[in-house]
């Protein structure tokens, strides 16, 4: 398990790396005079010269990446262009935001999916037409229009929630429960409405496996195959598909952030983006692709842990 | 505004829907029909159809310039002039709807395009040659496939600036590898197929394999796919466009969805026709995925709704209670049974007419029959594990004198775990791969027996040697990977034993192992049999099997048994016809089952 874990984190890193030189070469291309930009178009050339000679834009691009890479594994992810920010700083002052809200998320759908997904798969019936019905709701509704009648009805019409804002938990718990409440509703419907339906269907597979009709052969009880023989057969591949959901939920992040006005890593995004600021943009698609990198190890540990057949591999 | 489009986006519009119906048209006019006779179908095509030609046709349609302003019109409910009302800035959402439509659609056509132009043949090659080609191939898609499409468009807005149309170059790249992993996987299992080895033989080129039979195969599912990538490339285009990565003042669904939400306070209706244009196409665009899957797959979509009822069937006193086989016996006795399973439709399919059977205590009897006979149904009955769907419609099974049918869940399951057992035919799928040997021992003897879990090893220990498992202390701990087929099989009679049975049902529990196993697994059987004195119902399609082990057979066909009988008068006096075909299939083959030999062993000798 180790060595498996070991050869992961291996593969995670090497991945990082071939990221990073593909973004760092793809944001290199546009011929963009940073030192111009951020002097304005009044200052004279020797200043725009020494401005990006101080930013180390007059040498060649490999140099630079090199130079980036070199740093970046010492943990310095250099200076934002723009603000003059350390992005370290930076991003470690957004990480809790959405930090939060992926949390929030992932035990939602876990445990929202879990309940609906086994009881659509046990019971069927009305339960199981509801899990079908918001598996093809919420593949059909772009998250953001999700979250936009989601802010419509609770925030704007019935008032329960603020539209807009966000109040860290070491500041006051309450607060920050009340500002995330509807951020982490609007990410979870789609994650919900994706993993509910997987594991329905993995429940009904497993449900179908003859060592089940084994099991109850032998005068166990329903409830105690399903909690304990069908569940742990069928988290596998439920498991699966919610670590493939986050990298969707990353992406929703941005938009639920942006709704919201939430100071976290999605709206940072948005903003560094528009102005082109590589160090900031490097640090957000590590951060992101590490995020991705984590939790699918996280995941494998998890079916390995759960199925002893996969531990050998 | 139309002047931002590329010229060659509303044919390529018009092309594309009618390109996924027009060659279903062409080669599969059952699809079309099923799609349509499905209402879900034909509604979301239907709509689908209206939005894109509504879109296309916007410069017509509109009522005015989707630009033209007039600010004292500002919020304006909707009039008969302006259906929809105006918008923050005076401006007929509906002309604005209409021709955001030709920006929001187009640009989830170029992203579609491209990700089909990449992902369909770079999955067709890399699954129909595999190779150095499929493994770099595979490792670039899941690479893309880990990065959040979202974060990588607003990244690449850094690069190729805020032009969506652009960006939907990009989304059309991070779509591809959806179409190449579905494409990819379904050539390199129809690769396998023999039909395709045939063609191969009888000297078709690549090419025209890939042509006339992979093309079919991998049609219908990218059609599908199709449908849910633009679903998706629209719900993206629009959150981009939400995001003011827009490129302006062109109209998008988008871009209009963030113009009404930032004035929601004033006016929250100008939200809702965007949000319903979204809402509505990619709602069309998901059921008629759906719609075309079932079709594709020919199924009514619906499964069949259970019986609740499943377990309640009366014990319909039978005229078959009195009939030859007279006196019901102590241990088991089946009289007049019948099973039915639950039809799509809401109708019931019998599957076995009328059964009589009978084990008495120390006695096996055989139950012979080809598959499909409805042996197993019986057995199932019996023991009460019918699988979804099927019920006992009819009859009386008695277990030591007690009724069980239509006998709570409840009072059958203490049956089951006690005076019943149950032997498998298939050793290694019926132990549940994520548990020890040992637990899965161990598990209902707690629950059945209420012992401790020490006792409950020990006991598990002791079974194991008794089913002559060496070393059972060793074998407790290992998965069901971990053993063979034929100690797998020791371990469910062990396990069948656990609960110290007077009636054990073996449904053909020496099919699926090799012949020297057999011999040794009905020993075990006979051993057991002889020294606890069980009532043993021997389910098999083995006349061998019978003649060896069996005192009583009953021959089964299509759902009734023909002959009942001692095995000696069943086996050399046969007197129904099947009977005798059954048992001339035997001397035809003689012996009754040839030992498996790989095919290439055969070959090497020849």
């Amino acid at each position: 398990m180790l060595n498996f874990i070991a050869r992961r984190i291996a593969a995670g890193a090497l991945l990082l790396v071939v990221i990073s030189f593909l973004s760092y070469l793809l944001l290199s291309i546009p011929d963009v005079d940073v030192g111009r930009q951020l002097l304005g178009q009044s200052a004279d050339q020797a200043a725009v010269d020494a401005k990006n000679a101080s930013l180390g834009l007059d040498r060649p691009v490999l140099e630079q990446y090199t130079d980036w890479l070199m740093h970046a594994v010492r943990g310095d992810l250099g200076t934002s262009w723009f603000t003059s920010e350390d992005v370290g700083d930076a991003v470690a002052g957004r990480l809790p935001v959405t930090a939060s809200l992926m949390l929030g998320v992932t035990l939602v759908t876990t445990a929202v999916s879990f309940l609906l997904g086994v009881w659509a798969a046990v019971r069927r019936g009305a339960v199981d037409r509801f899990v079908q019905i918001l598996g093809v709701v919420g593949y059909a509704l772009p998250g953001f229009l999700v979250t936009l009648v989601i802010v419509l009805v609770f925030a704007v019409n019935l008032n329960w929630f603020p539209a807009i804002g966000y109040t860290a938990f070491t500041e006051s718990p309450a607060g920050w429960l009340s500002t995330v409440t509807l951020p982490v509703l609007s990410l979870s419907v789609a994650s919900v409405a994706g993993v509910s339906q997987q594991v329905r269907g993995a429940v009904i597979d497993v449900l179908r496996q003859d060592y089940v009709r084994t099991l109850r052969a032998r005068g166990l009880p329903a409830s105690r195959i399903v909690l304990r023989h069908v569940l742990r057969n069928a988290s596998a591949p439920a498991l699966s598909v919610l670590g493939m959901q986050f990298v969707g939920l990353l992406g929703g992040a941005v938009l639920v952030e942006q709704i919201f006005g939430l100071p976290g890593i999605g709206s940072m995004t948005v903003t560094y983006t528009a102005r082109g600021d590589i160090p900031v943009i490097m640090a957000l698609v590590m951060l992101t692709v590490a995020g991705v990198v984590l939790i699918n190890l996280l995941v494998d540990i998890m079916i390995g842990w759960l199925n002893p057949k996969a531990r050998v591999a | 505004m139309s002047e931002n489009l590329p010229a060659d986006t509303p044919t390529a519009a018009r092309a594309l829907v009618p390109a996924a119906f027009g060659t279903s048209t062409a080669r599969r006019g059952g699809v079309v029909r099923r799609l349509l006779r499905n209402p879900l179908g034909a509604l979301s095509a239907a709509v689908l159809l209206l939005i894109v030609v509504a879109v296309v046709l916007a410069p017509l349609l509109a009522p005015q310039d989707p630009g033209a302003s007039s600010l004292r019109d500002a919020f304006a409910g909707p009039s008969g002039a302006h259906p929809m009302g105006m918008d923050s800035a005076g401006r007929d959402i509906l002309s604005r709807i209409l021709h955001g439509g030709r920006n929001t659609l187009g640009g989830a056509l170029i992203a579609l395009g491209i990700a089909l132009a990449l992902g369909v043949p770079s999955g067709l090659y890399a699954g129909y040659y595999g190779g150095r080609f499929d493994s770099a191939a595979t490792w670039a898609v899941n690479l893309v496939m880990s990065l959040p499409a979202m974060v990588v468009l607003l990244a690449s807005r850094a690069i190729l600036g805020p032009n969506v149309w652009v960006l939907m170059i990009v989304l059309g790249v991070l779509a591809a590898p959806s179409f190449f992993r579905l494409v990819r996987g379904i050539v390199a299992g129809v690769r396998k197929e023999l039909y395709v080895d045939a063609a191969k033989v009888s000297g078709l080129s690549d090419t025209r394999i890939v042509a006339r039979h992979i093309l079919i195969v991998v049609r219908g599912p990218v059609i599908i796919q199709v449908a849910l990538v633009a679903g998706i490339a629209i719900g993206l285009q629009a959150g981009l466009e939400f995001l003011g990565v827009g490129s302006g003042s062109a109209p998008t669904w988008g871009a209009m969805l963030n113009e009404a939400f930032q004035n929601i306070q004033r006016a929250p209706l100008p939200m809702l026709w965007p949000g319903l244009a979204l809402g509505l196409t990619n709602g069309a665009l998901v059921l008629l995925a759906g719609a075309l899957r079932d079709g594709l797959e020919d199924r009514t979509g619906h499964a069949a709704k259970p019986h609740r009822a499943r377990d309640r069937a009366a014990a319909v006193p039978s005229a078959a209670a009195d009939s030859p086989a007279g006196q019901r016996a102590g241990l088991l006795s089946v009289r007049g049974l019948t099973v039915a399973y639950a039809q799509p439709d809401g109708s019931d399919k019998e599957v076995v007419h009328g059964v009589d059977i009978d084990v008495r205590a120390g006695e096996i009897v055989g139950l012979v029959g080809e598959s499909g006979s409805g042996k197993t149904q019986t057995a199932f009955s019996v023991l009460g594990i019918l699988p979804e769907g099927g019920r006992v419609s009819g009859g009386s099974i008695t277990i030591k004198g007690q009724e069980v049918v239509g006998l709570p869940e409840r009072a059958h399951r203490a049956l089951r775990g006690g005076t019943v057992a149950y032997v498998p035919q298939e050793p290694m799928s019926n132990l549940d791969p994520s548990f020890t040997i040992g637990s899965q021992l161990m598990e209902p003897m707690r629950h059945a027996l209420g012992i401790s879990r020490k006792e409950a090893a020990r006991r598990a220990v002791d079974l194991l040697r008794l089913v002559e498992i060496p070393d059972p202390e060793r074998v407790v701990g290992l998965y069901p990977h971990e053993i063979s087929g034929g100690m797998a099989q020791r371990v469910l009679i062990a396990g069948a034993m656990s609960g110290d049975p007077e009636l054990l049902i073996a449904d053909e529990p020496t099919t699926a192992l090799d012949v020297r196993v057999q011999a040794e697994i009905l020993e075990l059987l006979r051993r057991l049999q002889k020294d606890r004195g069980l009532g043993v119902l021997l389910v098999t399609h083995n006349l061998g099997v019978v003649a060896d082990l069996c005192d009583r057979v009953a021959v089964m066909n299509s759902g009734r048994i023909v002959e009942t009988g001692t095995t000696e008068q069943v086996l050399h006096a046969p007197q129904d016809p099947y009977t005798r075909t059954l048992l001339d299939a035997v001397l035809d083959e003689a012996p009754a089952r040839a030992p498996w030999e790989p095919r290439e062993a055969r070959s090497t000798t020849a």
